[in-house]
């Protein structure tokens, strides 16, 4: 864990996170969530990285699709921060790195007014558009219908800074109230709650962002029923992206300021498995649709790279390495620590 | 009172962008074109007035001399001229127009973008036609200047006329009174991300009538009629202001999330909003020439179960149909009046 959280929030690392830039292609965001999950001595093999990729990604478009107002994905990245920060308290100087990019967040975006963030919120939406890749824990709590779309209530308290819908109230031509009406709202809306807080510590209210799991439950990911989707999810890996070039540097810096931990011959790694038997998971393997894998960018290094001898060091690691199995028994107690720990 | 029809399928989803779905009868040829933004590229559809029919477009951005561009488009409309219609994209480079099917592209206008990505996009959002003393066509952009592009009646040589400097917020959405009547001294109306609203008065040199300040909420959708500003915000209301003087007529609690569509009927006077709460409402506008007042009355709510509606049009004058688009959504719905 400790591994993990140090590597993400590595200096360089968020240094480059920091800059103003374009949405990362789904590619990018895959290769440097798959260097952050070997970070530490875990490894994961293809299938089950896919599945836990499908997990993150979802909950996340769970988390910025159902924000009341655009604000609140501030509020869903303090909920993250404030996790983390209790999964690091007892190690002091990974505790003040995390405390320091909070600051940072808060610097940068406390201020931001509500149309900027709702661009940022469209623009998200952009990433995860066209997935619905089904969650078992969403569909056993009704926040997932059985064709993957996310469930809108039309109930529940309104935003903060938004009336109850319902009041229709018209003026003279002087200012003055000259009727009142009101109509029927279709839903069975109650009023905000209180503002969460945008501070360091504090109540966040909102419970987006928060741990999923804090009620023990088997998680799986379903891959059937979304072959409409993958058609245009393959369409958008295969055009071609003039970018690319930029992006590779991108990723090349990124990659310059995340170390992979190399499993030594007295230290024996340990291997996650998302699936519940080794079986199952090489059957996944193979049974996923090949528009729905992820493709890697694998980097080489250009002649400028190659004399950064450090980065060059990091790209070689970048290959999968063969993972060490632990024995079976205890395979569903790591794997909700792990759950807990990444979500 | 309304009716649900059969869904037209589109090639791709909607994205979440405010104003995300255009629509233009053409009456003649009893067909109806629609378009939608899916990320980079715009999917035109014209269906046949018996519904039976449907032949599908899409339009790529573009940026600089390459013919397709990764850059989003922001925005999807039809300009509707005395002499002709033209399809207008902006996108985060520039604005591109398109003869009306969509079939040429007649001018390209690019944004200045800075050297290195600086904190803020850089984007056009907002587009709308103005007639009066000349045909011009405005949009919106990023860094609250609005471009006055004067349109001759054939042919591309469309020139950038003026830049109006009044906002100093992103602009939202920009519209043209749509009354048929000409006597109404408001032309256009644009909105920025603050909820500001400035009222100009079309020509030569385009003229600021009035500005109607915000109240604290960002507008992202409005709409002009009667001399009559309607404005869409993200807090879920629906405002009507006198354009010329800025009074308040009324304040709509019209929705439980933010506001993303407004579109009105011209002939009728109706309204429809569509919001992120997956709601369409339809209300009345009237006027009453005696007191000066206008009232608004709400007629109808559809709900479009788990969708966050990004698009909302009438189909026609009267406002007899409508069409919703939602993000994440293959698919524009429509309904008829009953």
């Amino acid at each position: 864990m400790n591994d993990i959280i140090t590597t993400m929030f590595n200096k360089t690392f968020m240094e480059e996170l920091f800059k103003p830039q374009e949405l990362y292609s789904k590619k990018a965001l895959r290769t440097v969530f798959d260097r952050l999950a070997h970070a530490s001595i875990m490894r994961l093999n293809q299938a089950s990285m896919d599945k836990l990729y499908d997990l993150m990604t979802m909950a996340f478009k769970y988390q910025v699709l159902l924000c009341p107002r655009p604000k609140d994905i501030l509020l869903v990245s303090f909920n993250h921060m404030d996790a983390i920060k209790d999964f690091i308290r007892d190690s002091p100087s990974i505790f003040n790195q995390v405390d320091e990019i909070f600051r940072q967040l808060i610097e940068m975006y406390s201020n931001l007014p509500a149309g900027e963030f709702q661009l940022i919120r469209q623009t998200l939406l952009i990433f995860f558009q066209d997935m619905h890749i089904r969650v078992s824990i969403f569909l056993k709590d009704k926040v997932q219908n059985s064709n993957g779309r996310f469930v809108l209530p039309t109930s529940g308290p309104v935003p903060y800074g938004t009336q109850i819908p319902g009041l229709i109230r018209m003026f003279s031509y002087n200012g003055d109230e000259m009727k009142k009406c009101e109509f029927p709202n279709g839903g069975s809306y109650t009023s905000p709650l209180q503002e969460g807080s945008f501070d360091l510590y504090g109540d966040r209210i909102l419970k987006l962002g928060t741990n999923m799991y804090s009620v023990s439950r088997p998680v799986e990911t379903h891959m059937s029923g979304t072959s409409k989707s993958s058609a245009s999810h393959a369409k958008e890996n295969a055009a071609p992206n003039p970018l690319a070039k930029e992006e590779l540097n991108l990723l090349a810096r990124l990659m310059g300021g995340l170390e992979v931990k190399k499993t030594t011959g007295s230290e024996s790694g340990f291997r996650v498995n998302l699936f519940s038997t080794d079986e199952e998971e090489e059957e996944a393997a193979i049974l996923r649709p090949s528009e729905l894998s992820y493709q890697f960018i694998n980097i080489q290094a250009t002649q400028d790279q190659q004399s950064n001898e450090e980065l060059a060091r990091i790209m070689g690691e970048f290959k999968e390495e063969d993972p060490v199995s632990l024995s079976p028994c205890s395979k569903g107690d790591d794997l909700l620590a792990m759950m807990d720990g990444l979500l | 009172m309304y009716r649900r029809e059969k869904s037209i399928q589109i090639k791709s989803s909607a994205s979440a962008l405010y104003n995300n779905l255009s629509v233009l009868p053409i009456a003649e040829k009893c067909l109806t074109y629609f378009t939608v933004v899916h990320c980079n590229v715009v999917n035109m559809v014209s269906a046949s007035g018996d519904g039976l029919n449907f032949s599908h477009r899409q339009l790529q951005s573009k940026e600089g001399s390459i013919a397709a561009s990764s850059s989003l488009i922001i925005q999807a409309s039809w300009c509707v001229l005395p002499s002709r219609v033209l399809l207008v994209l902006t996108s985060q480079k520039g604005i591109q127009m398109y003869e009306s099917d969509g079939s040429i592209m007649v001018y390209w206008h690019a944004l200045d973008i800075p050297e290195t990505p600086s904190a803020e996009a850089v984007f056009a959002r907002g587009i709308a036609a103005a007639t009066t003393l000349g045909h011009y066509i405005c949009v919106g952009t990023s860094s609250g200047s609005v471009l006055v592009f004067k349109i001759p009646d054939k042919g591309a040589n469309i020139v950038l006329s003026e830049v109006l400097e009044e906002h100093r917020d992103p602009i939202t959405d920009i519209t043209t009174e749509t009354s048929r009547s000409k006597e109404y001294i408001a032309d256009i109306v644009s909105a920025d991300d603050s909820g500001l609203l400035c009222i100009w008065k079309a020509g030569e040199d385009f003229k600021l009538l009035n500005k109607i300040p915000a109240y604290g909420c960002s507008c992202s959708s409005i709409k002009l009629w009667s001399g009559i500003v309607i404005a869409g915000y993200g807090s879920g209301q629906i405002r009507l202001y006198d354009a010329l003087s800025g009074v308040v007529h009324a304040e709509v609690n019209a929705h439980a999330r933010w506001i993303y569509a407004l579109d009105i009927a011209p002939d009728s006077g109706k309204l429809l909003s569509g919001a992120e709460d997956s709601l369409v409402r339809i209300w009345k506008l009237s006027k009453s020439p005696e007191s000066h007042s206008v009232e608004i009355e709400h007629q109808h709510t559809e709900c479009v179960t788990d969708v966050q509606i990004c698009g909302a049009k009438f189909c026609d004058p009267e406002g007899s149909a409508f069409a919703v688009t939602g993000y994440d959504l293959c698919e524009i719905i429509r309904y008829t009046l009953v």
